[in-house]
């Protein structure tokens, strides 16, 4: 009997919806966002039919499709979803239907928008059901030039044009994945000999562990892979291009992107890094802990800056991110849990962050915090949103963001103490600018050119509606997300275990990594 | 030795020159000056007539034919090269033959020469000795010559075909001259003999092998041997630009594959590492030479360079896998070829210049060519879905197989960077006019032939890049049969 493909029903549906968009004629936009809207339903709803339904006690990958695509290469489209996967599969499908909303009021090229759009969220949620590395990478791949159309036409050039934002976004995801292309080659070329070679993720992991992959080309492969996930997760000195980016782009790219693109790059520094190459992992573990505290300190010191609200939250996505760094860092059990968790939160907070900026940048033409003043007077829906997303950001106890956050120090302090303590001063400056931003844009004093600015409405609310379900959901009962998150993670454990006391680098001893993999 | 000259064996060749002799004919027949569509149809015709005859003669037992003992081989390493002459020579005279007519005072010779070119790459993908490999290279390169200079009314093509005449003549000194220290050392011309030769490890035997090395990269315009390139891919009329990026390339390509592995496969460590350096200098010089571009068949002479080098990476990994993955990557490369100069050829013939400012606002009335432009673009960039992104796969998956990681690495990381010039034509099609901006808003008409085979070429690329068990089983099988 053959199941029902429900996986590839999800990658399927957005690009169905695309294509029957790209041949309906110009005239009927509304269908066009009927349908996107409708496709992201359909999504959305098996997602969480998916959530409910994972067997969190068997763990492991689950719904698992598999057909042989290129056979000399061992390149499958094998699809599948874990205890990682899955939360971050809700949180894309929760993205990418909070983006279509927040689309609404798109006239301007609309069927080349919403082709684009679905495109983008197509690859995005495909790379996280990938059980095979050349699709994911296929996948991550695919969505760069979309993306970069997207932010090309329908973007604003507030501080540099959109054009060159986007290109620097675009330049700098692709020469990252070019890092990430040569890691994995390299140890997809190791772990197989010629002719019985795959890209499946569990393949790759038992030969690694059985000690096929030598221990020089781990800790090489993992550096390559770094860079590129890095620049993916605007880890420091890569992440320059986000702030930019994220601000030319209009309300749904920076959503996705922010949201969900950014996220590949801590997914697979797990599902690649961590169970392929966990030697590689803890040599390099004490750099990303350094780069991880940077991203934390200096990028909030520079939100603390900006006044233009777009920035700001920019770059508090990118210190935020630090934190995920720092759990994955760690390579303990808990903290790589509350890492997952993180992304998964954050990924909806700053979705809904974006998506209420955006709704008050198209109706204002404003979005500095010298511009706009007491927004709580004319729109209780965007100040619940602002506050919602706000408080999520400085993580206040009972929105989704607190219990990761805490997971990540519980779990980081055994093993870089000092690191750890500095990182959670990095909220007090998060605390200073929401709060600072929060209290002048919604509680200032009202003034004249507001009078009489229309709220959210109908289908302006969805984007709220959804991603405050989740943000207060998930706060109030965190287990409903930490225990499928747990499931998944729970594997990694021997892999610790087995690295635990294998080398770090270090400045003061070199580390012999060509001399076969530490006992 | 008669039973050894199998005519059958050059049927395909023999039926070009026939052709080229009806076509030829044809031309004189007709009124001077008057239309010369039909010989574009004819040749058409008979094209594809020879294309059924080059597939028919593939062999799918891993037998190889011979002519005249041997000089001349018939395997399926050449047959699989012709058949992508042929198709890139279909898809040309097919899309261009609107733009011949408007474009070509002469457009009778257009065809003969263009068959003559066709005639010189099919001999070139057969050669298996010294001389043969000179016949062929020579009547392919001296038809370029002619066909790079044909606009004789316009400054530019004939000053690009006396540049490509002038370098061309030169690397052809170069090669003879390596060719002749060659058969000194090791007195034969044949590719076997030379290979079991001990002459050719002596100093003058390994200068003539560098030397002819140099006469090839002249021909894949590899860097520092590309300075005709940028000149003449501007000058030439865009077909044939089309031609020189992608058959030419891929005659010297095959032609470079059979020298290093038929000839010089005792060198294999020298010839590594030749190529392996020169794959860099071209990749990185070729793409950022790229950058700066505003004219986008200048620009795709300096990606052609690069492209070059992404090949030479497969060729130094000197593996099975490495060959396939040349082979699979010359194949998309013609398609996405195909694809990019459909649009360049009319926006030349119709705009006069196809350049970033011709193309401003191009998906705004015209679609239909701006995507042609768009995926082949995208295919040369290696972006996924289109099989570009696949072909770069096998290309630095075979190198890394190699221990060319670095080769790989700087690569990977340069063919990433090449996507910011795509891109800005990419962006100049697609972007909204600034304030005060006046945008070209006259359609882009192509003829109906042009769709259909950027149609075609746009499908071969994605479906290629979707499902590529097909062409990469096919390159498999012939680099098996042919070891």
């Amino acid at each position: 009997m053959i199941s029902f493909p429900i996986l590839s029903v999800i990658l399927l549906t957005p690009l169905v919806a695309g294509a029957i968009i790209a041949v309906l004629p110009k005239r009927f936009h509304e269908t066009m966002r009927q349908l996107a809207a409708l496709s992201m339903i359909i999504v959305m709803l098996l997602v969480l039919f998916l959530y409910v339904d994972y067997d969190t006690a068997a763990g492991g990958m689950q719904y698992t499709e598999y057909v042989p695509w290129i056979a000399d290469l061992g390149v499958a489209y094998s699809l599948g979803i874990d205890g990682i996967s899955l939360p971050l599969l809700l949180l894309s499908s929760a993205v990418g239907l909070a983006a279509v909303f927040s689309s609404w009021h798109i006239e301007h090229r609309t069927k080349e928008y919403f082709v684009l759009l679905l495109l983008l969220i197509a690859g995005i949620s495909g790379a996280f059901l990938a059980r095979d590395l050349f699709l994911f990478l296929l996948l991550t791949e695919m969505v760069v030039v979309p993306a970069y159309i997207m932010v090309l036409i329908w973007g604003s050039s507030e501080r540099i044009p959109k054009s060159e934002a986007a290109m620097k976004m675009t330049i700098f995801l692709l020469v990252g994945s070019a890092f990430m292309l040569v890691g994995v080659i390299l140890l997809y070329v190791y772990a197989f000999p010629d002719g019985a070679r795959t890209f499946d993720v569990t393949a790759l992991s038992m030969s690694s562990v059985s000690g096929n992959i030598p221990y020089g080309v781990q800790v090489i492969a993992f550096l390559l892979l770094l860079v590129g996930f890095g620049s993916h997760l605007s880890m420091f000195p890569f992440h320059i291009w986000s702030p930019d980016g994220y601000s030319a782009a209009p309300t749904a790219v920076s959503m996705l992107n922010a949201g969900v693109l950014k996220k590949l790059g801590g997914y697979a520094l797990i599902r690649i890094g961590f169970f392929i190459l966990p030697f590689g992992a803890k040599f390099w573990a004490p750099v990303i802990a350094i780069l991880a505290t940077i991203n934390v300190v200096y990028a909030s010191y520079v939100a603390l800056a900006q006044k233009d609200i777009k920035y700001m939250i920019s770059y508090s996505s990118v210190s935020h991110m630090g934190y995920v760094l720092l759990g994955l860092a760690a390579l303990n059990v808990v903290s790589v849990t509350g890492a997952v968790a993180y992304m998964v939160a954050h990924g909806i907070m700053i979705a809904l962050f974006f998506s209420q900026v955006g709704y008050v940048y198209d109706k204002t033409d404003a979005r500095s915090t010298d511009d706009l003043w007491g927004l709580a007077h004319y729109m209780p829906y965007i100040t619940t949103g602002f506050m919602l997303a706000g408080l999520c950001a400085l993580g206040l106890p009972g929105l989704i963001g607190f219990i990761p956050e805490f997971t990540i120090f519980v779990g980081s302090f055994s093993q870089f103490p000092v690191l750890t303590v500095i990182s959670v001063f990095g909220i007090i400056f998060t605390a200073f600018y929401v709060l600072r931003m929060l209290a002048k844009v919604l509680f200032g004093k009202r003034i004249e050119k507001f009078e009489g600015i229309k709220d959210e409405r109908h289908a302006d609310v969805v984007p709220l509606a959804v991603l405050g379900v989740f943000l207060v959901g998930f706060g109030v009962f965190p287990s409903l997300l930490m225990d499928t998150i747990n499931s998944g993670v729970a594997p990694l454990s021997p892999l610790f275990d087995l690295v635990k006391d294998a080398p770090m680098i270090s400045l003061f001893q070199g580390v012999d990594i060509w001399g076969g993999i530490p006992k | 030795m008669m039973e050894a000259m199998h005519f059958s064996a050059i049927a395909v060749e023999i039926a070009i020159a026939v052709l080229m002799l009806i076509v030829l004919l044809l031309d004189l027949l007709m009124k001077r000056g008057g239309r010369r569509i039909l010989l574009a149809y004819v040749t058409e015709i008979g094209l594809v007539a020879i294309l059924w005859l080059t597939v028919s003669m593939y062999p799918t037992d891993g037998s190889s034919q011979s002519f005249y003992q041997g000089i001349y081989s018939v395997d399926a390493y050449s047959i699989f090269f012709k058949l992508l002459f042929l198709l890139g020579m279909i898809f040309t005279v097919f899309y261009a033959a609107g733009y011949v007519e408007r474009m070509v005072k002469n457009a009778g010779e257009f065809y003969a020469l263009l068959l003559s070119a066709l005639l010189g790459m099919c001999v070139l993908a057969s050669a298996n000795d010294l001389v043969t490999l000179f016949v062929g290279l020579e009547l392919m390169t001296i038809s370029f010559y002619i066909l790079v200079a044909i606009q004789t009314d316009n400054a530019f093509s004939t000053e690009a075909g006396v540049k490509y005449l002038i370098f061309g003549s030169g690397a052809t000194g170069v090669l003879l001259y390596g060719m002749s220290l060659v058969y000194g050392m090791t007195g034969s011309l044949f590719f076997a003999e030379i290979a079991h030769s001990p002459g050719l490890f002596l100093g003058l035997g390994l200068a003539g092998m560098v030397l002819m090395l140099s006469g090839f990269f002249f021909k894949l315009s590899v860097i520092p041997f590309h300075l005709w390139a940028p000149d003449v891919y501007e000058g030439a009329p865009a077909p044939v630009t089309a031609l020189l990026a992608m058959c030419s390339k891929a005659a010297g390509i095959a032609i470079l594959l059979r020298v290093l592995f038929a000839a010089f496969p005792m060198a294999t460590t020298l010839w590594v590492q030749i190529l392996a350096i020169f794959a860099c200098i071209s990749m990185v010089g070729g793409n950022i030479m790229a950058f700066r571009q505003s004219n986008i068949k200048r620009m795709l002479a300096y990606s052609s360079i690069a492209q070059a080098g992404y090949m030479m990476c497969a060729m130094a990994a000197a593996s099975a896998t490495g060959l396939r993955s040349v082979l699979f990557y010359a194949t998309i490369y013609l398609f996405a070829n195909i694809a990019a100069f459909v649009t360049v050829a009319y926006l030349e013939d119709q705009r006069g210049e196809a350049d970033l400012y011709n193309v401003r606002g191009l998906a705004h009335h015209s679609l239909l060519p701006a995507g042609f432009l768009m995926l082949g673009l995208l295919t040369m960039a290696g972006i996924p879905p289109t099989g570009g992104f696949i072909g770069k796969f096998y290309i630095f998956t075979a190198a890394v197989d190699a221990g060319l990681l670095w080769l790989a690495a700087v690569g990977f990381v340069v063919s990433m960077m090449s996507v910011y010039y795509y891109l800005i034509v990419i962006r100049e099609m697609f972007r909204d006019p600034e304030e005060g901006e006046v945008m070209n808003e006259h359609r882009l008409r192509l003829p109906f032939a042009a769709t259909v085979t950027g149609l075609v070429a746009v499908f071969f690329v994605l479906v290629l890049g979707i499902w590529a068990q097909p062409l990469s089983f096919l390159a498999d099988f012939t680099i098996f049969q042919s070891l």
